[in-house]
């Protein structure tokens, strides 16, 4: 019975993990049509923040939840007003060009850092024990912190007006404009906002993943492919993607092995798409958020 | 003067023809060293410090006066820890650049990529990271260790110290496959019991099942034979858990990408790692041998590792093999290295032994205290028994071949 309730725990890690490493691209792609190649790489940034906050002294509290999304936010602001906004509606123009950030962020930050950085933040919280298992409570608090997360996108989506002029933009960009909404003043936002999340998640996984200058590679592949699954919908999709393929991933994972496990999440997802081409929102829970 | 297109053919055909003679002349007063080792993506952690030492170790070379009167000519290519690039570059350094020498590869699946290119163009080879063991190759010169002499070290130690169940974790290619199975072997010969066996895809990051597979199986000890910078989360995460309080960690991988200063001192403490180097081993070569490295790389150099302590003997190892032969040709310098050929270098003395083209060397045996080794045994002189048990190249010559291509079983060896 311990061993059930520690396996469901690590399971709804899992998902909880797949959900907030992919949020920040929903966000952008949901919204923009944008897909965004140097996602990996704003989580990297993120974590870098944290990394270095805490090393100039910053509490570990701080530097996580607030310094990691505001510069990453930041940063995607920047690079949204200097590189994405020239290539609005040219999906593949975008894809080439934040790939090619990407290149160049794991360029620059391997100067600055090293290729290896010593990273000697450790998970802030003690241990939760479930019976003889025990399990971080970092993890649970990630879990914790994604939930929120997501209630609060839903929320901003649904209940300010920014949500809403944001909602209209997406359904309709002509339109909205029409309206007299400032359809690239609501692009940088978003893409801000995208950023930020991705920041926060970064900055989330530094303690308990490390980082490293590459380490944006490890998590763009499964980002992408939840994102593409969700369909979409920002939450809806996010959210049902990540509950499947962090589940198949994870039961799959504990009954066999690693290495089947990341097979499992992929053939899922590409069974998926054969039947649902436009994600699981494309067919399901239409016109949520 | 009119200059029409036959002319212009004519013209450049014949500075064609006349280049590579040219071209040759010049090339051979100095001898060419390649260095093939990944200095970006996944695998930089271990190939940027083994750059720094290749390029230290060529510029003492040269600083002595060269090799019989030649400079030595160090280019470094980077495969960007990708294959592909591996094999585009073997060529090039074998066909293009003609090099004398070429010391390429970390992980075993870029070497057994590049070791058939090599073979091919008679192009001298090494390799000088620590690896599974079973290259049997005339052409192939592998000086690192393999797990005859540190795995064979490690295993009744910690069993001794720590308990007789193990559970064996490993990175999912060639190296960790085989290594494991090595692990499984080792503790069986010593009366232990492998209670599991677990491959991870070098991207995982995510270790939650596993450490609650552990608990569930509850064993007296980890032997980790992960790889790269993804899995060093595996670390973080078993120390998150508790569980480097409960059940202790070996590892002979643990610490060639400097993992141990990665983490942080509680997370590694006590940690039990096997290696033919360790940048703590005290003795006046290494001190010294420190001292230049980190005076070579100025700010930031990174802790010095089997990995980089190893690019540096090797190349070394060559440079005394060229002397010895009086030239920097391929068969002479073989011979020559074949020979008993050996080198004092920081880790010891590191003799080439001539049936396996493979290393005899100190193994050291170590403990990780406050993010450093603490030097725990010393074995002198080890033998790569492993690849003796499947590879005569005394008595058979004409070989370029991987035994354990298949796994130990298939090539006879009994787990």
């Amino acid at each position: 019975m311990d061993l059930f309730f520690a396996v469901a725990l690590q399971i709804v890690y899992g998902i909880a993990n797949l959900a907030l490493i992919s949020l920040g691209l929903a966000i952008i792609f949901g919204m923009m049509r944008v897909i965004n190649l140097a996602h990996g790489e704003f989580i990297m940034l993120g974590g870098y923040t944290v990394v270095v906050a805490t090393n100039e002294g910053v509490n570990i509290w701080i530097a996580i939840l607030v310094l990691a999304p505001l510069v990453v936010g930041i940063f995607g602001v920047i690079v949204e007003r200097l590189l994405i906004r020239w290539l609005y509606g040219r999906m593949v123009d975008t894809l080439l060009a934040t790939w090619g950030l990407s290149l160049l962020m794991i360029g620059l930050v391997t100067t600055i850092f090293g290729a290896s950085t010593a990273t000697t933040i450790s998970p802030p919280l003690g241990v939760i024990s479930i019976g003889e298992f025990t399990s971080s409570g970092y993890e649970v608090f990630l879990i914790l912190v994604t939930v929120a997360l997501l209630v609060l996108v839903w929320a901003v989506l649904k209940f300010t007006k920014l949500g809403l002029v944001a909602r209209g933009t997406m359904q309709n960009a002509e339109m909205s404009e029409a309206l007299g909404v400032s359809t690239s003043r609501i692009y940088m936002i978003t893409f801000g906002l995208g950023a930020a999340v991705s920041g926060l998640a970064g900055g989330l996984l530094a303690p308990i993943t490390g980082v490293l200058p590459t380490i944006g590679a490890v998590y763009i592949a499964k980002a992408f492919i939840t994102v593409i699954s969700g369909g979409m919908a920002i939450l809806a999709g996010t959210t049902s993607a990540s509950v499947l393929l962090g589940g198949v991933n994870g039961i799959v994972d504990f009954l066999t092995g690693p290495t089947i496990g990341e097979v499992a999440l992929l053939v899922t997802a590409i069974i998926l798409l054969r039947l649902m081409p436009r994600g699981i929102t494309g067919t399901w829970f239409r016109n949520k958020l | 003067m009119t200059f029409n297109r036959r002319k212009f053919l004519v013209g450049s055909a014949a500075v064609a023809l006349a280049a590579p003679a040219v071209v040759g002349r010049a090339m051979a007063d100095e001898i060419k060293f390649v260095s093939i080792l990944d200095q970006s993506g996944g695998l930089d952690i271990y190939g940027k410090p083994m750059v720094d030492a290749t390029r230290m170790a060529i510029k003492e070379i040269n600083d002595a006066g060269g090799l019989n009167g030649s400079m030595v000519n160090l280019k470094v290519y980077d495969p960007q820890s990708t294959i592909q690039f591996y094999t585009q570059y073997a060529t090039e350094a074998a066909v293009g650049d003609e090099a004398n020498v070429v010391h390429a590869g970390i992980t075993s699946a870029s070497r057994e990529a590049i070791r058939p290119t090599f073979a091919e163009f008679e192009t001298l080879y090494f390799y000088n990271t620590l690896y599974e063991g079973g290259v049997c190759d005339m052409n192939n010169f592998c000086t690192g260790s393999t797990p005859a002499q540190t795995v064979e070290k490690l295993v009744p130690h910690t069993m001794n110290k720590w308990g007789k169940k193990v559970y064996i974790i490993a990175a999912d290619y060639n190296y960790g496959q085989i290594t494991a199975q090595w692990v499984q072997k080792y503790v069986r010969d010593n009366g232990g019991e492998p209670v599991a066996t677990e491959f991870f895809p070098l991207d995982v990051t995510n270790f939650g099942p596993t450490i609650k597979k552990i608990q569930a199986a509850k064993p007296d000890m980890v032997m980790s034979a992960l790889v790269g910078g993804a899995h060093v989360s595996f670390y973080r995460q078993y120390a998150a858990a508790g569980m480097n309080k409960s059940i202790p960690i070996a590892s002979t991988t643990f610490g060639v990408g400097n993992e141990h200063k990665l983490i942080s001192a509680e997370e590694g403490e006590g940690m039990i790692c096997s290696y033919s180097y360790f940048e703590e081993i005290e003795s006046e070569a290494n001190k010294a041998f420190v001292e230049r490295f980190k005076a070579f790389v100025g700010d930031g150099a990174p802790a010095l590792n089997e990995l980089a302590a190893r690019a540096y003997e090797g190349a070394m190892l060559w440079a005394e093999a060229v002397k010895a032969a009086g030239t920097a040709d391929r068969m002479p310098v073989i011979e020559a290295l074949r020979g008993g050929m050996s080198y004092d270098g920081p880790s010891g003395t590191v003799t080439i032994e001539p049936k396996t083209n493979h290393a005899l060397q100190n193994v050291y045996l170590a403990e990780l205290k406050d993010q450093s080794f603490n030097i725990i045994e010393t074995h002198e002189n080890q033998p790569p028994s492993d690849t003796l048990l499947v590879c005569d190249l005394v008595a058979d010559p004409d070989q370029s071949t991987f035994k354990f291509e298949n796994g130990l079983e298939a090539a006879g060896i009994k787990l």
